[in-house]
């Protein structure tokens, strides 16, 4: 079945007249058909597909979306009661550039709402599943990107990664995802979550496509004003077979109380898998990284009360009506009750903190000493990668929690991201690779981080350890 | 450090958002727990660090001051919930 191969395995295919678009897309239809029901990676499938019959770059090769980007004509709800009926008037950048190359964009994947949460169950459409056990959330907040890859319900994907919105679901599905260099991607028609930490990313079965993602997407873009005007290079170009000469570190904090000793077990024989082929490794200290989930809860939850006031009920989405009791007035009361109606629990919560954290007597207390630690946590990264090539971590600290399980407690929830988070304070770029399962065959993820617009580095490290390890080949079982 | 639900509803008024009584009491529990978690931050030193808003270099980013194509009224107004004629209707603003 062609649903179940990698996106460069289908051009190669296709070039061999051995696949055709038509065949793929009657391939993942059968799949969704099958598997949807169980997984619900999708907040929405396409109703009707446009054919991209065109001879370019990708051949019409399907990708999902997760629904926080916008693609012209499509819903784009965050799943989100706030944006219910929002139908995107316009592409982002990163569509703009897809069409352009011959994708075909391919339904809207199911996010924890505006990309508040590690799990996915925040979404109005209800959770996403994760395909290795059904019992167990997916990751999040690109939950229904990861699972959808992982079940084979789509090609490959774009998530968005704000503390590890890509990279923790993408370990916690046994798939590649990578989080580019801040600046790297276009954020315009990325609905904003946190401005100064959100990026665009892929989510695909191997490096390879993740390679071949990122060169679609990469560049600089004038509609973005924080996009970088640095070239790309073709991130295809950098896989070798030996990492002779590649020094790796292994920052002594990641590796202490909360990590799960299958995970430890796992990321230990990685560093073998590594170290055999020519790779050496030190131990190093990233002294601020215990700060940085209260810094990452400060910042982002300021810039997402920031972002989430256009929300208010007149220009789109959901409007709530006025309560005629309320003394504000009715414009002020539409206001509250639009948002107080469609916005679910958890970006209430976060409008609130971040709201708490900007207000005055406040603001130097949490906002500006949360920037100052972010110095911190950045300089620390610096200080390292003046001698590294990468630093090697697991991508989250336990394998997937059960559905429901961490709902209730918000902090316990926040510290699933412990290790994902610093990448988005220090802007640099990181990638998660499938390192393992748990007895209980739960995916296990592996997370390398780099220089900031080094994504080649990681993309040789990631490649080389792919050719020599089993884990992306694996697939769950359905039972379909 | 303690947020009251006085305090919660105080905050929710600041980012007109409408909570029920359950909401405000939930929030002021769950606001504090995660407040006496950062409270960790006090014991940093920070008092010769620069804060980071921005982890790029910044220069400023200038353009020719042309116009370009833009959304026309009708795409602008088609997502809005109410409209009258090339505008965005909302509820009286002025008694």
């Amino acid at each position: 079945m062609l649903n179940s191969k990698t996106a460069h395995e289908l051009l190669d295919l296709i070039k061999a007249g051995k696949a055709s678009q038509d065949k793929i897309l009657s391939d993942l239809k059968s799949r969704i058909d099958k598997v949807e029901p169980k997984v619900k990676a999708y907040a929405h499938l396409p109703k009707e597909t446009d054919y991209v019959k065109q001879d370019s770059l990708l051949k019409g090769i399907p990708i999902a979306i997760k629904d926080n980007i916008c693609t012209k004509g499509q819903l784009a709800t965050c799943a989100s009661r706030i944006l219910e009926n929002f139908s995107a008037p316009y592409d982002a950048t990163v569509i703009e550039k897809l069409k352009e190359k011959g994708a075909l964009i391919f339904g809207k994947t199911n996010m924890d709402e505006f990309a508040f949460g590690s799990s996915c169950e925040t979404s109005c459409y209800g959770p996403t599943r994760n395909p290795w056990d059904l019992k167990r959330v997916p990751g999040g907040s690109s939950g229904g990107s990861a699972a959808a890859v992982a079940a084979d319900e789509a090609i490959w994907a774009l998530g968005s990664d704000t503390g590890g919105s890509i990279r923790q679901p993408a370990s916690l599905c046994a798939v590649v995802g990578l989080k580019p260099t801040y600046g790297r991607v276009s954020r315009y028609g990325l609905i904003a979550f946190a401005s100064s930490l959100d990026q665009i990313g892929p989510i695909t079965k191997d490096v390879h496509d993740a390679a071949l993602l990122l060169n679609v997407i990469a560049g600089y873009d004038k509609k973005d004003s924080t996009c970088a005007d640095i070239p790309a290079v073709d991130y295809t170009s950098c896989f070798t077979k030996d990492l002779k000469g590649v020094k790796i570190a292994i920052p002594k904090e990641y590796f202490i109380g909360g990590l799960d000793k299958e995970v430890e077990e796992s990321v230990k024989q990685a560093k073998a898998v590594l170290g055999k082929l020519g790779a050496t490794f030190k131990e190093v200290s990233l002294p601020h990284t215990k700060y940085a989930v209260s810094v990452y809860y400060i910042i982002a939850t300021a810039e997402a009360s920031s972002n989430l006031a256009r929300f208010d009920g007149v220009q789109y989405g959901f409007r709530g009506k006025p309560s005629a009791s309320d003394k504000s007035g009715q414009m002020i009361s539409m206001y509250k009750q639009t948002r107080g109606k469609g916005f679910g629990l958890e970006a209430k919560r976060r409008i609130i903190l971040g709201t708490y954290v900007l207000s005055s007597g406040y603001y130097d207390a949490y906002y500006l000493r949360a920037l100052k630690v972010r110095t911190l946590i950045k300089n620390d990264f610096d200080k390292v990668f003046k001698d590294f090539d990468c630093v090697l971590t697991p991508t989250s600290p336990t394998a997937a929690f059960k559905i429901g399980e961490r709902l209730e407690d918000p902090l316990s929830m926040y510290l699933s991201d412990i290790y994902t988070i610093s990448a988005n304070l220090a802007g640099i770029p990181a990638i998660s690779l499938p390192c393992g399962f748990t007895k209980d065959k739960l995916p296990i993820g592996l997370q390398l981080l780099s220089a900031p617009f080094k994504e080649e580095d990681l993309f040789k490290v990631s490649y080389a350890f792919e050719q020599n390890t089993p884990w992306h080949k694996m697939k769950p079982d359905l039972k379909v | 450090m303690n947020i009251s639900k006085d305090t919660v509803k105080y905050v929710a008024n600041l980012a007109r958002l409408g909570l029920n009584d359950e909401e405000l009491e939930k929030f002021s529990v769950q606001l504090n727990d995660i407040l006496q978690y950062i409270e960790q931050l006090k014991e940093v030193d920070i008092s010769k660090i620069q804060p980071t808003a921005h982890v790029l270099d910044i220069k400023n980013v200038k353009r020719e001051d042309k116009p370009a194509p833009s959304l026309s009224i009708e795409e602008t107004l088609s997502n809005s919930p109410q409209k009258e004629g090339s505008f965005f209707k909302v509820p009286k603003v002025i008694e």
